[in-house]
């Protein structure tokens, strides 16, 4: 494999990413999987970067699961997601950070929609306006969390306590990367490094010590899909999707795995307990699962954040292993002892609505 | 008077036009980019559908050119291109002028590169090639992977760049299948222990003889054709290449691991035909090879007057046709240049 091919890939799909006066808007359904990983990103932003992150409180879902479910459709999506944008204008910020790929996925297409068809716009103006009374201006700079977290990767590293690397061995850790579908597939040109080679997360896993494993089945679903799992009668395709991965990855040995989409952690992390449960088989060392993490949780164990603050515990497939693999202080008792972050227990950037 | 005609592009359109010109008494100067003459022809071996070498070809067509009086500039492009009444100036990179009474544009194409259909891998996936180098293995006598060993298992993938929305091009290359063939049969004559598969979409053997090789493809040389179109290349651990492609005749996924891919690469408006349509306003069309007033009529006339055509910088065609197309466009040339009153 010749690196300098995706170097050159890499260097034509290069994006704008906004410096800050980030407007946030969290995902539906990453704080039931992986509570800790937004209140990570946004400690991050805040407390490590010292940026202005603003978060509202009548957010809602982008309905991109409906859409991508086949129940929504896309001029509903689209009021919705007008709604989103005009919470933003009437706050004040310009640059809209998706914590869910696939919004960010569902926001560059309706985005582009609009551009391609600026009378499709103009109905949802109006429509937005009728319902709501309430009008928008676009961002002027979107741009995924994960987008956001590459561009300070290197601030980030600047700060490490830990790197990705083996402590007793010296060695990089091999690190499995994987990319939400929804991210660049549809729009090669809004993601880092394109469709084929993503550069996000390989960006980060560099900076910050680690090596990217590729993998034969790299670009394969992770086993979510939305219908697959969503339609009962279809899971069994959703876990062998999964199966196909891991089955394609374990040959390289990877020490854990980090993804940037709601679904994929949850994915590739709960189906390694399924399949270990169905067939006895596991595809981590020593007999135990690959640890799953979101860029989130690994920028916050780079950063030396205690691993329960960061929900580790809620992750099925065990995270003790890589955790121990890079010497990362912990305490066994304290795993289940959940404690209140007083910082982030309400939205300090509250406003009146 | 003798007439001076200025032919840009040394490939085999502009020989021929150049040669068939001077044969009728024309003067005639002859602008090539590169440090020979040739073009496209130099990078292959041997040519369908009679394996004729292609050598043999280029020595014909010198014979008629380089060794016949033209006025050779090679190493030049065009920097200035202008026309005033009837006459044309032409400036090169070199700083030369040269006034013609008429102009023959036979620029040729460009070899789609491979590495923008990012998900098969070329430039970055060991013993992904393209069609190009795999020519030049068989000029030197020896398919290779990297690491030195015979290939077992190759497959060829059609319409690389071709009839392909993704990369913006509509059109067909028409050249790629019969390709593809002639390529798969030259494959297991050097390797008879090999295994080829073709990978496409339609097999489109519109040429003399081409349905034949297709035929002894199957036939004698037992080279499997699969209609699919491939949706990535991998690698694995063991440094083998996994496809993934659904054959859509058993209507199934499949999956198969392969020693070495070899990429079909289309035809696209070359890069020099571009910069003389943005300097001289001649018309492209939308598959952004140059336009030609009429599909039946007048295809080798230009919507600039005494500006001609000749060959593959209107369209993919293959050798014979790009001959013919030259030929018909030095008699386009002379019609003009009796016409006009000069």
């Amino acid at each position: 494999m010749k690196n300098e091919g995706k170097k050159a890939i890499w260097s034509e799909y290069q994006k704008e990413i906004a410096d800050d006066n980030f407007f946030y808007v969290r995902s539906c359904i990453r704080q039931n999987f992986f509570p800790g990983s937004e209140v990570a990103f946004l400690r991050i932003l805040r407390d490590v970067l010292h940026k202005d992150v603003f978060e509202h409180p009548c957010h809602t879902t982008c309905s991109g699961i409906g859409y991508h479910g086949d129940v929504v459709p896309v001029e509903t999506a689209m009021t919705v997601v007008a709604r989103q944008f005009a919470l933003m204008t009437e706050a004040g910020y310009k640059n809209y950070v998706p914590s869910c790929i696939t919004s960010f996925g569902l926001y560059t297409e309706i985005l582009d929609t609009w551009h391609h068809f600026p009378e499709v716009e103009e109905k949802v103006r109006m429509q937005l306006k009728k319902a709501t009374g309430r009008d928008f201006e676009k961002p002027e700079n979107l741009a995924h969390a994960s987008d956001v977290i590459y561009k300070f990767r290197k601030e980030i590293a600047a700060k490490a306590k830990y790197k990705l690397i083996n402590k007793e061995t010296g060695e990089p850790l091999k690190v499995v990367d994987h990319i939400g579908c929804h991210y660049s597939k549809m729009f090669p040109s809004k993601g880092v490094g394109g469709a084929e080679y993503p550069y996000v997360l390989t960006g980060m896993i560099e900076e910050w010590g680690g090596e990217v494993v590729d993998y034969p089945e790299r670009r394969h679903c992770c086993g979510f899909g939305f219908r697959q799992y969503l339609v009962q009668a279809n899971r069994g395709f959703s876990i062998a999707c999964s199966k196909e991965k891991f089955e394609s990855m374990k040959p390289y040995k990877p020490d854990m795995i980090i993804t940037n989409c709601p679904g994929c952690p949850m994915f590739l992390d709960r189906w390694q307990y399924v399949i270990n449960e169905m067939e006895g088989k596991t595809y981590g060392q020593n007999g135990k699962g690959i640890p799953v993490f979101t860029y989130e949780e690994v920028a916050g164990l780079v950063l030396g954040y205690d691993p329960w603050d960061l929900g580790l515990q809620m992750h099925q497939t065990d995270c003790e292993p890589l955790l121990n693999k890079i010497g990362i202080e912990y305490s066994k008792e304290d795993k289940y002892n959940l404690k209140v972050l007083p910082a982030y227990t309400e939205n300090h950037n509250l406003v009146n609505v | 008077m003798r007439k001076h005609v200025v032919v840009i592009g040394g490939g085999v359109a502009g020989l021929e036009a150049a040669g068939q010109l001077t044969k009728v008494g024309v003067d005639v100067s002859l602008i090539e980019k590169e440090s020979k003459t040739g073009g496209n022809l130099n990078k292959w071996f041997k040519l369908f559908p009679d394996r004729r070498s292609s050598s043999e070809v280029k020595n014909y067509l010198d014979g008629m050119t380089v060794n016949n009086g033209i006025n050779l500039h090679t190493n030049a492009t065009i920097e200035k291109f202008s026309r005033s009444k009837s006459s044309f100036s032409i400036t090169t990179n070199a700083g030369k002028e040269l006034k013609a009474d008429a102009v023959i544009v036979a620029t040729g194409f460009d070899l789609f590169k491979s590495e923008r259909k990012e998900e098969y891998g070329y430039g970055i996936y060991d013993n992904v090639i393209s069609s190009a180098d795999l020519e030049e293995m068989f000029r030197k006598g020896i398919i290779a992977k990297t690491n030195g060993a015979e290939p077992e298992k190759i497959g060829i993938i059609h319409c690389v760049g071709s009839r392909d929305e993704k990369v913006g091009n509509f059109y067909c290359s028409k050249l790629c299948c019969v390709t593809a063939v002639k390529q798969a049969i030259e494959i297991r004559e050097m390797l008879p222990e090999s295994k080829v598969f073709c990978f496409y979409m339609d097999m489109r053997m519109g040429g003399a003889l081409y349905e034949e090789m297709y035929r002894e493809a199957q036939q004698k040389w037992g080279v499997n054709f699969i209609r699919g179109k491939v949706s990535e290349a991998s690698e694995t651990i063991e440094n083998q290449l996994m496809i993934k492609v659904e054959d859509t005749l058993a209507g199934r996924p499949l999956k198969m691991k392969l020693d070495m891919l070899v990429l079909m690469a289309g035809m696209e408006m070359s890069k020099g035909g571009k910069k003389i349509a943005s300097i001289s306003g001649l018309h492209t069309g939308e598959n952004r090879f140059f336009a030609a007033t009429d599909n039946h009529f007048g295809n080798n006339k230009s919507n600039v007057e005494g500006v001609f055509y000749a060959g593959t910088c209107t369209a993919p065609m293959n050798i014979t046709e790009t001959i013919s197309h030259a030929r018909a466009a030095v008699l386009e040339v002379m019609d003009y240049l009796t016409d006009s009153k000069i």
